[in-house]
């Protein structure tokens, strides 16, 4: 895929085509799967994000954990306040993958799995409202899968390697830039929503409670989603980020890279080191990762050795 | 390189990319390359997915792929029962591979009817994996392309004669990979390519003398 948002954008503008194709050609080239094949795929990956979503706004059941479940539901039945019906639905479609992901459910990564409620969110909470077709949609799914590729290249789309900026960081950046596409926003209305969304959330630590893929991560992929769109809406307006876009996704990378170890992924330092995470964990018989986050360990082998990705 | 699919994806059953998709991916290419699921399974967990393997589901993530489950077959999260019923006895240890071992590594002791295989392999995040190590031979695989193992005696000619068959049925040839233990002895081929290899390519591998045995293992997409 491409190395910049800038060569992306570049290499669209010269041959004349949009930003979904420019993606798609580049993957047709370097993969020899057929454009049908590609779309089919996508919206493959779009049934399975919504029966995720319909699936955790449906059920209570706990995870094995018992951490997480029923949030999303909970927030739903408790009905709309601050911001309206749409902003809620948000919120709880992305919780709802991530508790329907908790309880070994069948999700789609996008970009990770502690990531993946927050694409889902975006796009299919505002589809109907907005009109944006099926069509439409697999061409989003093209934009924000060419802004994440950016990100893994340049910078880091896992908490281990950079945090929670890096995770559900990516995941709100590419739905910021699929959603300002699918509302007409020109690519430099993309790019600057993408450097929005990362500026918010930069340095943003990865410190899953008891080394498990579920809180804070659910909270995040809701935030996260919200961020997003927040992002598209100022981006589409008009509003420009005096970074470019490149440079944002450089310090994002540079940021993960020099982020403690204890706050990526490891479940050694953050909220999963506090008196409650620590609890927690003994609670799930994760004894050893106690013992270790008491010692406070800051680097050293036993510190690379835990957390997921 | 960074795939499209690499991001978008993989459709898979929760938790974990590494620690549940990426386990049960491994399983799923242990019982590919013993050519069914196991009567029996020893794994040694190591590093990660020792420590916090339990929480991502990672041991019937495992036993849901030595049962040929793929990391998006909803059936992994009742692996554990559905194992008994098959009769595949697993059990789970933790080891430690060493330093130099990445941090969510397990081995494998298989047995099925007279085979027994050991394998070490790693889950590398987003759903992908390595099988570094068969018998003790040095191996890359991903299973991400359709891969052929041959355990073969060591003699001249077999690389040559192998990539004619390839060839000659227009296959296109991704990788090879040979290994031994020293010359003359025994070597270990790993074959990856773009394309299923045709049952009866596996039959004329199958006739060669030098050919002890040979594993055929489907591409797993993400």
């Amino acid at each position: 895929m491409y190395r910049s948002i800038n060569d992306w954008f570049e290499a669209a503008s010269s041959a004349d085509i949009d930003l979904p194709t420019a993606v798609l050609r580049v993957e047709i080239k370097e993969t020899g799967v057929s454009e049908e094949r590609i779309r089919a795929r996508i919206a493959e990956a779009l049934g399975v994000m919504r029966q995720a979503v319909a699936e955790g706004l449906e059920s209570d059941e706990p995870s094995p954990s018992g951490l997480t479940g029923g949030r999303a539901r909970r927030l739903v039945a408790d009905g709309p306040r601050l911001l309206g019906p749409r902003f809620t639905d948000v919120l709880a479609r992305a919780i709802a993958t991530l508790e329907v992901n908790a309880r070994m459910g069948l999700i789609m990564a996008a970009p990770t799995a502690g990531a993946a409620g927050v694409v889902p969110a975006v796009l299919l909470a505002l589809a109907d409202e907005r009109g944006w077709t099926e069509a439409q949609l697999v061409d989003a799914m093209l934009v924000a899968g060419g802004v994440g590729a950016v990100i893994a290249e340049r910078a880091s789309i896992a908490g281990a390697g950079g945090g929670c900026q890096a995770e559900t960081g990516s995941a709100a950046a590419m739905s910021a830039g699929a959603v300002t596409w699918l509302e007409g926003g020109t690519p430099e209305q993309v790019g600057t929503a993408v450097a929005l969304t990362l500026q918010g959330m930069l340095g943003l630590i990865c410190d899953p409670i008891a080394g498990l893929v579920e809180i804070p991560c659910a909270y995040r992929n809701a935030t996260g989603a919200v961020n997003a769109i927040a992002a598209a809406e100022m981006a589409l307006a008009g509003l420009d980020f005096p970074v470019p876009v490149d440079q944002v996704i450089d310090v994002m990378g540079e940021v993960g890279r020099k982020m403690d170890v204890r706050y990526r992924e490891t479940a050694l330092g953050g909220l999963a080191a506090t008196p409650a995470g620590q609890e927690i964990a003994e609670r799930a018989g994760m004894h050893e990762l106690v013992q270790l986050q008491r010692k406070g360990r800051t680097e050293g082998e036993e510190t690379k050795r835990f957390g997921p990705s | 390189m960074t795939g499209l699919f690499d991001i978008l994806g993989p459709r898979m059953v929760g938790p974990s990319s590494s620690h549940t998709a990426g386990a049960a991916r491994l399983g799923y290419v242990v019982q590919a390359i013993i050519g069914g699921v196991p009567d029996s399974a020893r794994i040694g967990l190591h590093g990660s997915f020792a420590m916090t393997g339990d929480g991502h589901g990672t041991k019937i993530a495992i036993t849901g792929g030595l049962l040929g489950y793929r990391p998006d077959d909803p059936r992994i999260r009742d692996a554990a029962s559905a194992a008994e019923q098959a009769g595949l006895d697993v059990t789970f240890e933790t080891l430690d591979l060493g330093e130099d071992a990445h941090p969510n590594s397990a081995r494998f002791d298989v047995l099925r009817g007279d085979d027994r295989i050991t394998m070490i392999g790693c889950s590398i995040g987003g759903g992908r994996i390595r099988i570094q190590r068969i018998d003790g031979f040095p191996v890359d695989l991903s299973g991400s392309l359709p891969t052929v193992v041959v355990q073969a005696d060591d003699v001249p000619g077999t690389v040559a004669e192998i990539t004619g068959m390839i060839a000659r049925r227009g296959l296109n040839l991704a990788t090879i990979r040979v290994d031994r233990t020293g010359r003359g002895e025994k070597a270990m081929m790993t074959i990856e390519t773009d394309a299923e290899v045709p049952p009866d390519l596996l039959d004329e591998l199958a006739a060669k003398p030098w050919a002890h045995w040979i594993r055929n293992v489907h591409q797993l997409n993400a």
